[in-house]
């Protein structure tokens, strides 16, 4: 006999959204159409929780949204300005940790990171540049890797086993020298099997990973987020798709 | 033995022979094992003592611990060993004789200064030695000709208690189990209120239940010998005099649990204890304690593994440590699930501290009663103390909970006392204020890291050495860990070298905050205690540095312009800004 699961509740904020059992806060509040800041996550793909941004309070813990399991009768806080203050301050940390060149990037305008920054409020980096030096690999035709603005959210890594089936990024390393790998024997992405259609090469949030010759496409005033903001629901479709579009 | 197999046991044999691992090995063992190339090239990049470039044929790393550390004894031992060999710190000599660095504690806190020599422990380390050393290396002698009593690591046990004094011999817990049979055993287990003795303070008996319960193909007991808090080494000694109790507390749980596996996880540093724990498996095997049809019980199948971990802090973390069971880079996972009902390859799994499972032996021999009597209501039993720093006697002592910090101070001859890390880094800084607080889960939680810090030592330095251990054993798996003990190791730098406003101070207490509260796993949770204690107890260190400006650099300008000046040659002095108020 199947019995109908019972409708169960979480509380966001003010709001009272419903969940079913397996789904995270994350997945609840995405259906629902309640923005929860996020950076390392992706729906669809198996959320990991490193980049810390989507922490709310959970009956008064701070718990990772991505990964944390929706449960009856929680009460969450959310957009709050202390919530969203810390979410700027890591926002900062992963600029300063990284080289980001906003102005002169490739993805400036189409950049994930970017728009949380303006979401966030955030004007300057604050912490101390860290000025890392790091590998670029430009030897695959089409697709460039530069790890200087990697902020190593593992989306890549997540989509090409998840969804492209391919397995061609992994991190490496241990704290500040954690860094992205590629799974060839000389780890060049050119012995790869990837491909501009993968999802892995079109996910990143960052200019990290760029489809060659495509920089600058769309002009000023016509890139992703002049016409949308990063907290519009369902938005990964479009730079998905809006990177594609590139390509014609 | 699917020992010999594991990933990290190849990459060590190759880090041996080599003295390092070329990418050609990295593509080799990939093969071997059938392993992405990405996920054996990420193993080698995450463990401390794999190199990808080729170390020295000696191999000297000193412990950079406050206790046993290469500062420890008041002359910089690490500067003095690199100059006489002239070798540059962190760099192999270009003759590839050898290679000179640093790395965190050891676990030799009650033997002074100490260092690993190719893996290999030599304590009780001072000028004179160091001086020998150069001279044995630049003559090139082999290990085994150098004086033996420079790797005589002694265990100095100065107060006994309840486990300590009491002797077991191999088996008797095992029967005493049998006896009982699983639900009683479980039982008693409950009742002795146990709590983890690796920090955390968990209900060993809840944990063991929690795991019974969970359904799975297969159960796992793990027992965590990873001991990387700085200022701990009981396990060290337990491994050594108390093998026999710990393989029969896995052996215990296992009949509990349902399992028919269990690992050590022995820490990289402690691989000089391999052969001894090994010889105890084989020697338990010949008894029937371990193997098939333990006692003679048809359906009790049992056996343990041990697992070296290659030097990483944060391999202690259960996840972690069953990440790098697996053979991949310790990070830690997200929870739930917990290892009980997902850890090991997915299966339940239950992870307990050395002491935790020796505990468990002997409360399965003596009973829960024997147990509580000792101890306070909610911290039953005794806890082993490691005690180092500033004290006539460095070493292990055993307590039953509630004891204050003042009685153990008394104890071990700690005068003139200025604070105590309780705990290790991740523990407590306590002032003298303090002293009367008690020792148990409800009051000063511990592992069993006890430093003691006397009036001489500078606050601050300690601090920042805390702060360049957690940034240097973050995992780097999420932000405000990997990027805030930078910042927070780097913040100090500044207050250190007198560059530090009061904004610095109050910018401080923000990240630190921020990497408590955001953090994905205990080790950021923990890492900035030692400077919020600091800024809350002993705020004076921080102040006395700053200098009167609301905001500073955080480089002496003048300092920075000593390169243009070199690369010039205009060193005179109309090339030297002046200071000012300095
Ligand atoms: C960063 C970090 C390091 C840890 N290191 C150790 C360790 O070296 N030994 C240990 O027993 N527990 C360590 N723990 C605690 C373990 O995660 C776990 O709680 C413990 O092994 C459980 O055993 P117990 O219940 O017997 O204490 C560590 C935890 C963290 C967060
Ligand atoms: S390359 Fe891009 S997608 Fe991949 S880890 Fe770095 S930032 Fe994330
Ligand atoms: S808190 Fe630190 S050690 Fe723990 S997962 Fe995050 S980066 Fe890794
Ligand atoms: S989106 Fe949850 S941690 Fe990054």
């Amino acid at each position: 006999m199947v019995t109908e699961p019972e409708s169960k509740f979480i509380r966001i904020d003010d709001q009272e959204i419903p969940f079913v059992h397996g789904q995270t806060i994350m997945d609840a509040t995405l259906a629902a159409g309640v923005y929860i800041p996020h950076l390392c996550h992706f729906p669809g793909i198996t959320p990991q929780g490193n980049c810390k941004l989507c922490t709310v309070e959970v009956d008064g813990k701070p718990l990772a949204a991505c990964t944390s399991p929706a449960a009856a009768g929680q009460r969450i806080r959310n957009n709050t300005p202390e919530l969203n203050e810390s979410r700027k301050a890591l926002t900062q940390m992963l600029f300063i940790e990284g080289n980001h060149i906003c102005p002169s990037c490739e993805k400036t305008g189409n950049c994930p990171l970017q728009a949380m920054a303006y979401h966030l409020g955030m004007l300057h980096g604050h912490f101390p540049a860290q000025f890392p030096v790091r590998e670029v690999d430009a030897s695959h035709p089409t697709i460039m890797l530069d790890r200087d603005r990697c902020i190593l959210c593992s989306l890549c890594v997540r989509a090409s086993r998840e969804v492209d089936g391919k397995n061609v990024f992994a991190i490496a390393g241990r704290g500040t020298h954690a860094s992205l790998i590629v799974n060839t024997a000389n780890g060049k992405l050119v012995d790869s099997d990837i491909e501009p259609s993968d999802l892995a090469a079109r996910i990143c949030p960052v200019g990290a990973i760029l489809i060659k010759e495509h920089g600058y496409d769309a002009p000023i005033g016509k890139r992703i987020f002049d016409q949308h903001k990063i907290n519009e629901i369902g938005l990964e479709k479009i730079y998905i798709a809006g990177a594609k579009s590139d390509d014609s | 033995m699917t020992e010999h197999l594991h990933l990290l046991h190849i990459l060590h044999e190759l880090q041996q022979k080599h003295r390092y691992i070329s990418e050609k090995s990295i593509c080799e063992v990939a093969a071997q094992l059938s392993l992405p190339v990405s996920q054996v090239r990420a193993v080698v990049a995450f463990y401390a003592f794999f190199y990808s470039t080729p170390c020295g044929h000696y191999h000297i790393l000193f412990s950079n611990c406050t206790s046993c550390g290469y500062r420890a004894g008041g002359t910089d031992l690490l500067r003095l060993l690199s100059q006489k060999l002239s070798v540059n710190i962190g760099q192999t000599r270009k003759d590839e004789q050898v290679s000179i660095d640093e790395t965190s504690c050891i676990g030799m806190c009650d033997h002074g200064p100490s260092l690993l020599i190719n893996g290999v422990p030599l304590v009780h380390l001072d000028a004179e030695k160091i001086e020998q050393m150069a001279t044995l290396i630049e003559a090139d002698k082999p290990l085994n000709g150098w004086p033996p009593a420079w790797f005589h690591v002694k265990d100095h046990i100065y107060k006994r208690g309840l486990l300590l004094d009491s002797s077991l011999s191999a088996g008797d817990g095992l029967r005493a189990t049998l006896t009982r049979g699983r639900e009683g055993t479980l039982t008693e287990i409950i009742q002795s209120k146990l709590r983890g003795r690796g920090g955390a303070g968990f209900s060993t008996g809840l944990k063991w239940r929690l795991c019974q319960q969970a359904a799975g193909e297969a159960h796992y007991v793990v027992c965590n010998a990873d001991e990387g808090e700085p200022g701990t080494f009981k396990d060290r000694m337990l491994l050594q005099q108390h093998a026999d109790a710990l393989c029969e507390g896995m052996t215990i749980c296992a009949y509990v649990i349902g399992a028919y596996q269990g690992f050590i996880y022995l820490r990289g540093e402690y691989r000089y204890l391999l052969p001894h724990l090994q010889a105890t498996l084989m020697h338990r095997r010949k008894l029937g304690l371990l193997g098939t049809a333990i006692l003679g019980q048809t359906e009790f199948d049992f056996d343990i593994d041990i697992v070296v971990g290659a030097g990483a802090y944060i391999c202690g973390e259960e996840s972690a440590l069953i990440e790098s069971l697996e053979g991949k880079p310790g990070i830690p996972r997200s929870r739930p699930p917990f290892p009980v009902a997902h850890g090991y390859l997915g299966q339940p799994t239950v992870v307990n501290n050395v002491e935790t499972l020796i505990a468990a032996t002997h409360i399965a021999c003596k009973g829960s009663a024997w147990f509580t009597a000792l101890g306070t209501p909610a911290s039953t039993g005794s806890k082993l103390l490691s005690i180092s720093g500033d004290c006539a006697a460095p070493g292990i002592y055993e307590y039953p909970f509630g004891i204050t910090i003042q009685q153990i101070l008394d104890e071990c001859g700690a005068v003139n006392v200025q604070a105590v890390q309780v705990g290790g880094p991740a523990g407590t800084l306590l002032d003298q204020t303090a002293f009367n607080r008690q020792l148990a889960f409800e009051d000063v939680g511990t592992g069993g890291s006890f430093m003691i810090f006397n009036q001489e030592r500078d606050i601050l330095t300690i601090i920042h050495q805390f702060a360049a251990f957690f940034a240097h054993e973050s995992c780097g798996f999420c932000t405000p860990c990997r990027v805030g003990t930078i910042l927070l190791k780097q913040g100090l730098d500044k207050i250190m070298i007198g560059q530090g406003a009061r904004n610095d101070m109050a910018e401080l207490q923000r990240v630190s905050e921020l990497v408590r509260r955001y953090s994905h796993c205990g080790l950021g949770h923990t890492a900035a205690n030692p400077i919020l204690d600091g800024l809350q107890y002993f705020s004076q260190a921080f102040e006395q540095r700053l200098t009167p400006y609301d905001f500073t650099a955080r480089f002496k300008l003048d300092a920075a312009l000593q390169e243009a000046r070199q690369l010039t040659r205009h060193d005179g002095k109309e090339a030297h800004l002046e200071q000012g108020q300095d």
